[in-house]
């Protein structure tokens, strides 16, 4: 489901960083840990399309990335790769809802408010559907941000230091929700992360 | 989740700032538009009252006083002219002029002004009679269609008028009563806001307390017979010896030592008690009109002339009249034209001041998007992960920008429609010209256009800027 071959990237005036080969099978969840400057952001802004590849490839199903360019290539990761990032932002002037709702719509999915109200419900969210997002305490707002992650149900969740900003009890609680909600969503999960407390919760890691 | 709506929402997620940006822009549009009414209406008002009119004669003085006075009806005459001198110019079969009007201005009803003139008065504006018919004896009216609706005067009224320009109670000229015996259709024109009466009318009203003071009797006293003689005698001249003949008719006037009426100068409390000596003329009221050119040692205040055609005689009969008689000759397209350029100074002023005012909201545009959007960066990076295309940025931002200037340009509008109606209202009381804040103007358009152009170049940049987001970087600093 995703599969890297040879991947390397280097930023302007410093050394190339080379990474592993990784193969996901669809379905399955993996941790990729390392420490802070061994390029796992990077290497999920590769994965997510967010960067392009100097070398190698990236494939997510049956798609070649470095196929894509543009406003394809921008579609492509709306609709089938949700990202969670290590700190929730959103569109502040819009609220809860809203914000799920630009999701679809920037994904050139039409607006699906019963989506949205399942979501929330299941995320444990539905009394903020009209709360502005400043207004969530830390918790809430990474809820919501997994809910946006996982709205237009992609096949590829990636996330990245979910859990740093947490404490334990918010960190373990999250790790649980990104799982139990990819397996109900039948997606593929990678977290990058330096955060040791997540390793008790996946089997299948990869070391940086 | 529209991109319309996207963009308004994050423009009143900051309503300070929209609110200073609207107002700034709003300001800009509201000043210029304003401009472009006045302008539009003012120089509708000065054009419509050429009326073709090609030559303004009158007493010396200020040639665009005498314009003023006579066509527009909003200064004080220049004085008065003898009858006997502009008589060859209303002379109908004078080979050069095809209108000759004669006017005879000084008096008032409750502000407006009562014009003693010829039935082809009204062709000048192209007026039509709405009710009633012409005047056709002393003592008889013809209302203007604004004058009469502010008058509240109908067919068959009676009223009184007072001496002056200008409204005041201590001049009323009792006991001559006017009657209303036609009202005009609307003309949009200076017509509208006056009285209209047969110039035999103003004489005898001012006869009567002009004589009582003694200063003028001999000359009013004069026996009709020996006008109308005078007259036959005049029309036996050559018709194209004209200047001759009222270079003659001058120098006899000097000879004679009249003096221009000086109406200010007449106490007309105590002026209207005793008419017993001038019977002769006040039994007249009803009897048909003689035309004015059988009247000899009378005065008017000024003659509208229009040729039959612009030629070099035409030319050198406004110089001769300026050269060689008491009296002046203005061309009311020049002086209307240097009116404008005298007022034009201070409307380039407003004017450029309305582009600076348009150029700082344009930047209040620029900053208000480019802060706002360095806030938002990383929401810019956001919606590119979740499949934003640059394109979508670009015009998100765009977007913001067109929606401040089409509603600034709206408030503008209404800001300046308003200040118009209010200023009509001034206009309406201190000159009774009419104005208008309903008139929507074609340059508006353009200004809207305008405006749109500004708020689009104004979120340029920032869009540009916007489209370019490099995600990563931006994420990875977060």
């Amino acid at each position: 489901m995703l599969q890297t071959k040879q991947l390397s990237y280097a930023y302007v005036k410093a050394q190339p960083m080379r990474f592993p080969d990784i193969d996901i099978p669809t379905g399955e969840h993996w941790l990729l840990l390392g420490q802070s400057g061994s390029g796992k952001t990077t290497l999920l802004h590769l994965l997510g399309g967010l960067l392009t590849a100097k070398n190698g490839e990236v494939r997510i199903g049956d798609t070649n990335l470095s196929s894509l360019t543009g406003a394809a290539l921008d579609r492509f990761r709306g609709q089938n790769v949700g990202i969670v990032f290590q700190k929730s932002h959103f569109v502040r002037s819009l609220n809860v809802q809203e914000n799920l709702a630009l999701a679809q719509n920037l994904a050139g999915l039409p607006t699906d408010n019963a989506r949205i109200a399942e979501l929330l419900e299941r995320l444990n969210l539905s009394h903020k559907l009209k709360s502005r997002t400043d207004q969530l305490s830390i918790g809430e707002q990474q809820r919501a941000a997994i809910a946006r992650a996982l709205v237009n149900q992609p096949k590829l969740i990636l996330a990245d230091e979910p859990t740093s900003a947490l404490d334990d009890n918010n960190a373990s609680e999250v790790a649980a929700l990104l799982e139990e909600q990819a397996k109900a969503a039948g997606a593929t999960l990678l977290v990058v992360t330096h955060d040791n407390r997540l390793q008790s919760h996946f089997s299948n890691q990869i070391h940086l | 989740m529209s991109l319309f709506r996207l963009s308004w929402k994050n423009l009143t997620n900051k309503p300070l700032t929209m609110l200073l940006t609207l107002t700034l822009f709003a300001l800009g549009v509201g000043l210029i538009s304003l401009l472009l009414l006045a302008n539009k209406q003012v120089e509708e008002k000065f054009e419509k009252n050429l009326a073709g009119i090609n030559l303004v004669i009158g007493a010396k003085g200020s040639p665009l006083q005498l314009i003023l006075a006579s066509m527009y009806h909003i200064d004080a005459p220049t004085g008065n002219i003898p009858l006997k001198a502009a008589k060859p110019f209303l002379n109908p079969k004078h080979p050069f002029i095809k209108t000759a009007v004669p006017l005879s201005l000084g008096d008032n009803y409750r502000g407006y002004r009562i014009v003693g003139t010829t039935p082809n008065f009204l062709d000048l504006y192209q007026a039509k009679m709405g009710q009633g018919r012409m005047y056709e004896a002393i003592l008889e009216s013809v209302v203007g269609a604004v004058a009469a609706k502010e008058l509240n005067l109908k067919i068959g009224d009676t009223f009184e008028s007072s001496h002056g320009l200008i409204e005041d109670s201590n001049l009323e000229h009792h006991g001559h009563a006017f009657k209303v015996v036609g009202i005009l259709e609307p003309t949009g024109s200076a017509a509208d806001l006056l009285i209209l009466t047969a110039p035999q009318t103003i004489w005898d009203v001012h006869d009567h307390e002009g004589a009582d003071t003694g200063e003028e009797a001999a000359a009013e006293t004069t026996p009709i017979e020996e006008e109308a003689h005078d007259h036959k005698e005049g029309e036996a001249h050559d018709e194209h010896d004209h200047e001759g003949e009222h270079d003659h008719e001058a120098e006899a006037h000097t000879e004679e030592g009249h003096e221009d009426h000086d109406h200010e100068g007449h106490d007309h409390e105590e002026g209207h008690g005793d008419h017993a000596g001038h019977d002769h003329e006040a039994h007249d009221h009803s009897a048909p009109l003689k035309p004015i050119t059988e009247y000899e040692d009378k005065d008017i205040t000024s003659v509208l002339l229009q040729f039959k055609g612009n030629n070099i005689q035409t030319l050198n009969m406004q110089r001769n009249i300026n050269e060689n008689t008491e009296m002046q000759a203005a061309t009311p397209a020049i002086e209307i034209n240097r009116l404008y350029s005298m007022m034009g100074v201070g409307a380039d002023a407003l004017r450029w001041l309305a582009l600076v005012i348009m150029a700082v909201s344009g930047l209040s545009i620029f900053i208000s998007l480019f802060s706002s959007l360095r806030d938002r960066r990383y929401e810019l990076a956001l919606m590119r992960t979740m499949g934003a295309s640059p394109g979508k940025l670009f015009s998100m931002v765009v977007l913001e920008g067109l929606i401040l200037a089409v509603l600034g340009f709206v408030l503008g509008i209404l800001l300046s429609h308003g200040a118009m109606s209010i200023l009509a209202g001034v206009m309406k009381s201190e000159y009774r010209y009419s104005f208008s804040g309903g008139i929507f103007l074609q340059e508006e358009f353009y200004l809207l256009l305008g405006a749109l152009f500004l708020g689009f170049v104004a979120a340029l940049i920032p869009a540009l800027q916007a489209s370019k987001t490099d995600i990563s970087k931006t994420l990875s600093e977060a």
